[in-house]
């Protein structure tokens, strides 16, 4: 899910250190985050400790973080919930303003000025025998319940997920405890199958003829690319959409996505929609809404980084 | 004192300051400055006093309108303003945002038999909510504390009055609010100009300070259910305010074309997300050289009036009726009017036509006759045959009204109405014992001042369902004697709360 950044696109890639002050995220009220793993770059995962959305979550659903009272409301999908620890898990790519602002605030320690949810309609784990879960990018996280749930069902679970490159792979073993089997997709080939995750996808339908149901979490490029790998099969696609949204609750509209040539709120419609149904070009046009104020925030964001770094080295 | 009479008070209003429309439409102060206290009380020597006084009765919370007023004119504001919040727990939102001219001031016999202005009520009201606000007045009510907690969810109007009402009654009160802000929509929706944020912030404080627990970010019916809330949780009732904020479209081509929105995104980004402050603060909101707001309620103003303010050169109001059928207050048009507003009556768009780059650049529009009465007795718009033309707009937003919040019909067995609003009976009870519900949500879109009389009644119902004194009520022995009853108080109350002013 992304708010007014969109994800998908290739992001400048910058470590974010320590570089922005703390002193709003210091207060003791607000959402305490509990950990913090780097997975690359850009890829970072947060454990926010809130014991009532862990019981509440299900896969599929989404929360609406906000770093500080000066900040965006930034929908993310749920990686994970522990329901004995009382947290929930974020999977975040550092992309726009705000998600980079994220990357270099959000540490052990300190707290989320808020944090609300779960949002939206869990996905409908269902009957199928055999399942195919797909994660790319920003989706593979949030496929990680899905795949689970499938797992609990009792479901023959096959994951397919797709890394730029194998320096990006998290959650291997985790997948591989859940899943029968798993496939990982490289566009440079250097871990698994060279290639995009429709091949993993065609892979595992030419080897199981028996496939119930596709779900696919991602870009809308690589959503859309899996739905029209298994529209000539007649496989169920579950797709779980991303566009942007302010207050998650049903009250902005902003999130409308054409579904069946209707329109339907994403937030309390979906997420999740038939991927053979969804108007990807639609949805992607929308995304584009606000790519100039993005870019200009991103901008300001990286110059006032860099006055900072440059004050530090200074003092 | 003599008798008042029509010939002996003022004839004319006293005037009340606004902003130049010109300045104003380029800032987000408030427009209307309010009286100063000559003026004030110029304008109270304009009630007659009336010993049947019509206004109480058209006021949605019935406050005792002669019973403040006189006591203004002794100068004792504090006592005005004691009585005026027995019945409103929010004057200084309500003297802004009701729509007097249908309620207190529509039957104002000074103007229904005098054929003058009638008081301006509101206006007096509001001058008493911001001085207490000012003085920092605080009803100093001793709240004997019973044993029941009852959650609130949502805390617009409907349940910030429910909660105070039932807070005053001893109840552990807990307000959930989905946002990160309460305040519901008078915090995202009506705008800066019209009702200052600090305002509803004082509003929020006086809350609190009857001990009512505000928690945000808090979605019930997703986090937790109004079922859990009785049987988990262990709240004894609950009132559900949730209002109806979910935006209609009309379902013509090319409504998702970028650059068209809902007038309540276009106010949520502005007033809750301060995006007219960007890049101070992260949310963007593009507004574009020429606006076109569908709709003419005070929604659609609210949305003109915001836009212009954000840097539009050109806002239009598009709407298929005539200005007299124009849903708004006559003042919110007339200060959209002011500040170069155009208004384009008979007009309804039947497509969103859209660039290259799938930008909205323009409606096409049909022109509009008046033919015969419909269901809600006004003349049914129809389109005059081969009068299409298109009209040139970068941006367009939708305020045509709202449906119902869908979240807690998904989520709870709580039985709806077919069009999604929460069905209740008189008592304003839901299907769900111990579940009470007021506001948009049951009654669909209507005013703030009707959302807290509905919040108000709610609390009633409650107090009575928990069996709590209600000690707006004199208490009636049955008339079966007294059986059950101690030297006149029923037994079966649950406890003896009492109310008594310090």
């Amino acid at each position: 899910m992304s708010s007014s950044e969109t994800q998908g696109s290739d992001p400048a890639a910058q470590p974010g250190q320590d570089i922005m002050p703390n002193d709003e995220m210091s207060n003791a009220t607000g959402f305490p985050i509990v950990t913090r793993t780097d997975f690359s770059e850009t890829t970072f995962l947060l454990e926010v400790e809130h014991p009532q959305m862990a019981r509440a979550a299900r896969p599929g659903q989404f929360v609406i973080v906000m770093l500080d009272d000066h900040g965006e409301r930034i929908p993310l999908t749920i990686a994970d919930f522990d329901r004995d620890k009382g947290t929930v898990t974020l999977v975040i790519q550092a992309v726009g303003k705000s998600s980079r602002e994220m990357q270099a605030r959000c540490q052990v320690g300190q707290t989320l000025f808020g944090i609300a949810g779960p949002m939206g309609i869990p996905s409908e784990v269902s009957h199928a025998k055999k399942v195919i879960c797909v994660g790319g990018g920003l989706g593979v996280a949030p496929i990680f319940p899905q795949a689970r749930a499938f797992k609990e069902a009792g479901a023959y679970v096959i994951g397919v997920v797709g890394f730029r490159s194998a320096s990006l792979v998290f959650w291997e073993e985790k997948f591989r405890s859940v899943c029968d089997e798993f496939i990982i997709c490289t566009d440079d080939g250097t871990a698994g199958i060279k290639g995009l995750v429709t091949q993993g996808i065609e892979t595992a339908i030419t080897t199981h003829g028996d496939i119930d149901e596709v779900v696919a979490i991602g870009p809308p490029i690589m959503m859309r690319a899996c739905a029209e790998t298994t529209r000539p099969h007649g496989i169920k696609t579950m797709v779980s959409l991303n566009p942007i949204m302010v207050d998650g609750t049903g009250m902005c509209g902003g999130c409308r996505v054409r579904v069946d040539n209707k329109v339907k709120f994403a937030c309390v419609d979906g997420p999740d929609f038939d991927g053979h149904a969804v108007d990807f070009d639609d949805l992607m046009a929308r995304l584009q809404r606000y790519r100039p104020q993005e870019a200009a925030a991103m901008e300001r964001y990286s110059e006032s980084c860099k006055r900072l770094l440059v004050e530090e080295e200074v003092r | 004192m003599a008798r008042k009479t029509i010939r002996s008070i003022p004839q004319e209003r006293a005037p009340m300051p606004v902003l130049d429309a010109a300045e104003r439409a380029t800032n987000f102060d408030e427009v209307s400055l309010g009286f100063d206290e000559p003026n004030a009380l110029v304008e109270c020597e304009r009630c007659l006093i009336c010993p049947e006084p019509a206004c109480v009765a058209g006021c949605p919370v019935e406050i005792d309108i002669p019973g403040f007023i006189q006591k203004m004119l002794k100068k004792d504001y504090h006592g005005a303003w004691d009585t005026l919040t027995d019945s409103t727990f929010l004057p200084a939102v309500c003297g802004r945002v009701c729509p007097q001219e249908d309620q207190c001031e529509g039957v104002c016999a000074v103007a229904v038999s005098g054929g003058l202005e009638p008081v301006a009520i509101g206006r007096l009201e509001r001058w008493l909510g911001d001085k207490a606000v000012k003085e920092g007045w605080k009803k100093k009510s001793h709240i004997e504390t019973n044993r029941f907690k009852v959650g609130i969810v949502g805390s617009g109007p409907a349940s910030m009055a429910c909660a105070a009402d039932l807070a005053k009654a001893g109840c552990k009160v807990t307000v959930f609010e989905a946002l990160h802000a309460p305040g519901g929509v008078l915090r995202y929706g009506i705008p800066e100009f019209r009702l200052p944020n600090s305002v509803v912030d004082a509003e929020i404080a006086n809350l609190e300070a009857l001990g009512v627990e505000i928690r945000c970010n808090t979605l019930v019916g997703r986090l937790f259910t109004v079922e859990q809330m009785l049987e988990e949780m262990g709240f004894d009732a609950v009132f559900v305010g949730t209002g109806a904020g979910t935006p209609k479209f009309m379902d013509i081509p090319g409504e998702n074309l970028n650059g068209v929105l809902s007038a309540n995104e276009l106010l949520t980004r502005c007033n809750l997300m301060h995006a007219g402050d960007f890049p101070k603060f992260d949310t963007p909101l593009e507004v574009g050289r020429k606006i076109a707001v569908i709709g003419s309620g005070n929604t659609a103003m609210d949305a003109m009036r915001v836009s212009k303010r954000l840097g539009a050169e050109e806002v239009h109001c598009v709407y298929r009726r005539t200005e007299a059928e124009c849903p708004a207050r006559q003042e919110e048009l007339h200060h959209a009017q002011e500040e170069g507003i155009e208004f384009h009556w008979l007009t309804a768009p039947v497509e969103l036509l859209g660039d290259a780059k799938n930008n909205v650049r323009a409606l096409r529009c049909l022109r509009m006759e008046l033919g015969e009465p419909d269901d809600s007795g006004r003349r049914r718009p129809v389109p005059v045959p081969g009068s299409e033309f298109e009209f040139e707009a970068d941006t367009v937003v939708y305020a045509i009204g709202t449906s119902p919040n869908p979240i807690l019909g998904q989520t709870s067995n709580i039985q709806l109405n077919k069009w999604g609003y929460i069905d209740t009976d008189d008592e304003l009870a839901t299907s769900l014992a111990g579940v009470y519900a007021g506001g948009d949500i049951v009654t669909g879109a209507a005013t703030v001042i009707l959302a807290m009389g509905a919040g108000r009644r709610a609390a009633a119902s409650i107090r009575r369902y928990l069996g709590i004194r209600d000690s707006m009520s004199v208490y009636e022995p049955e008339h079966s004697g007294f059986e059950n009853t101690l030297f006149g108080i029923d037994m079966s109350e649950k406890n003896f709360v009492h109310l008594r002013q310090i």
